[in-house]
């Protein structure tokens, strides 16, 4: 099983790209199945459901969504495996910007939308630095300098990605995303480890914490002036 | 990067899968064709498939060809050698910083001399009515100025030895002038467009039907001179547009000049030269 996985802010095409995508993807050899993970709510199951391949969709709720797709990725391959899909694209609903939900040997999209200005692609973190290919989305929207300058960006963030223009209207560009996803050769293995670390600790958030004042927090705690603790057991 | 003379496109096949009428056609250096057609006649696939330099691999099974030969993979994925800029109606500046800054910020990112800043700034200023100043920020100024700053930066910063335009009509620049710079650049310039002026601007034609490439036509010497005639109109309503603004009143003399003799832009063209 090849296994896809595309990580990206919100609203930047990611699903968009993935459907004009896979559309060529149906015209090969390859067989693909999709697993979406959202936050709180999607009805994207709606939209891949007119491409006639198999598509589950999870919603990661109370756990955090990069979590939650890595916790259940044994489930998904078992499902793309039942349908007979070889190649399994999962698109996450990632949002701190501070994790990546790459494996060792899965080919790792980071969409990116190129109206979020050129300062982006440096705050973006992991899940643009260690992605294999990333995905620039709305450059019909801005200047050639600015597309310029947002790859360069990009390069500066991420030396050995591959970078490609995508048009997720009216899927300029999809062809090339879908030879490199072909081309690609490496198998999901068993043993699958993430490509870069989650940020250290659990937070007190994380478990239900709503109170602000410093007294009430745990774990690994971080002030303004860069000085950094850690409170707890 | 490789310097590019010419390419070549080699027709694949239309909408219901009958070969292109066009089997080959040669662009040069420094050439402006226009490729017109009604709307969903395959315009935008055939500049998608000079974009990503095409090799039987699209809908349209098209091949390009770089300098008579298949490009390499470096051509293709190397991010910093994109090949095609694109110019369109719907691109904005969304960076939020003054013109100086920012193409500073755009040559540094190319590699490129800073002393081409203000040629940039003037260049653009002879392409619309309203001048760019330095420390104006990018995102306030007007449609015109916007498209005449982008058009002057394609020209001198951007590398990309093709620029594709596409339907930039109702820019609010002076079109033939715009034209112009970028050829005296010796970009290969393609041209979607419905307009007339752009249309007649380029040397030859392009007809698209039916996904497929039907025709090729050499601008004749009359459509020439029409085309000057077209870009004076087009001045004229540049020249109105900005009386207006200033609270000016229109008189009859001021469009007469429309069919004036069309005189060369020498400003332009020792520009260029230099």
């Amino acid at each position: 099983m090849k296994l896809v996985i595309i990580a990206g802010t919100p609203g930047a095409g990611k699903t968009s790209i993935l459907i004009n995508t896979i559309k060529i993807l149906k015209g090969t050899i390859t067989k693909p199945a999709v697993v979406k993970v959202d936050c709180l709510a999607t009805d994207d199951d709606k939209r891949f459901a007119t491409l006639n391949i198999p598509v589950l969709t999870g919603l990661s709720r109370d756990m955090c969504p990069d979590h939650f797709s890595i916790y259940n990725l044994d489930e998904m391959i078992k499902f793309a495996d039942k349908n007979s899909a070889d190649t399994l694209i999962m698109e996450t609903a990632g949002l701190c910007h501070r994790c990546a939900p790459y494996t060792d040997n899965c080919l790792g999209i980071c969409v990116i939308d190129s109206t979020s200005g050129p300062n982006n692609p440096g705050k973006t973190g992991p899940f643009l630095s260690c992605a294999d290919i990333v995905v620039v989305t709305k450059g019909d929207m801005i200047s050639q300098a600015e597309r310029e300058i947002f790859r360069e960006k990009i390069l500066e963030a991420n030396p050995v990605c591959k970078i490609l223009d995508i048009n997720g209207l009216n899927g300029q560009g999809a062809a090339e995303l879908a030879k490199h996803i072909i081309a690609f050769d490496k198998k999901v293995t068993d043993r699958e480890r993430l490509r870069h670390n989650a940020p250290f600790s659990v937070c007190t958030l994380c478990v239900g914490e709503q109170r602000v004042s410093k007294k009430y927090h745990r774990g690994l705690l971080r002030n303004m002036n860069g000085f950094q603790k850690y409170i707890g057991e | 990067m490789e310097q590019i003379r010419n390419i070549k496109i080699i027709g694949g096949i239309d909408k219901s899968g009958k070969h292109e009428n066009i089997k080959c056609f040669d662009i040069a250096q420094g050439e402006i064709i226009g490729i017109v057609g009604p709307t969903g006649s395959g315009k935008s696939q055939l500049i998608a498939d000079i974009e990503q330099l095409s090799q039987k691999d699209s809908s349209t099974r098209r091949q390009i060809l770089i300098n008579g030969e298949i490009p390499s993979s470096e051509l293709r994925n190397n991010p910093r050698q994109k090949l095609v800029a694109q110019l369109s109606q719907n691109m904005n500046f969304l960076a939020d910083m003054n013109v100086k800054d920012f193409l500073l910020l755009h040559a540094q990112c190319r590699g490129k001399s800073m002393k081409n800043i203000d040629k940039i700034i003037y260049m653009a200023n002879q392409l619309t009515g309203e001048p760019i100043k330095p420390k104006d920020n990018l995102t306030i100024l007007s449609g015109g100025q916007t498209r005449a700053l982008m058009v002057a930066d394609v020209a001198v910063i951007s590398e990309s030895p093709i620029v594709l335009i596409d339907e930039i009509e109702n820019a609010g620049i002076k079109k033939h002038e715009a034209l112009e710079l970028l050829s005296g650049y010796n970009k290969i310039i393609l041209i979607v467009t419905h307009d007339p002026v752009m249309a007649l601007s380029a040397q030859k034609r392009i007809i698209m039907k039916n996904g497929g490439m039907t025709a090729v036509i050499d601008a004749s010497p009359e459509e020439k001179t029409i085309s000057s005639q077209l870009s004076k109109v087009d001045q004229t309503m540049l020249k109105l547009r900005e009386m207006i603004r200033n609270g000016q009143h229109i008189e009859e003399k001021d469009i007469n000049q429309i069919f004036l003799k069309p005189t060369v832009n020498n400003k332009m063209a020792t520009l260029i030269h230099h």
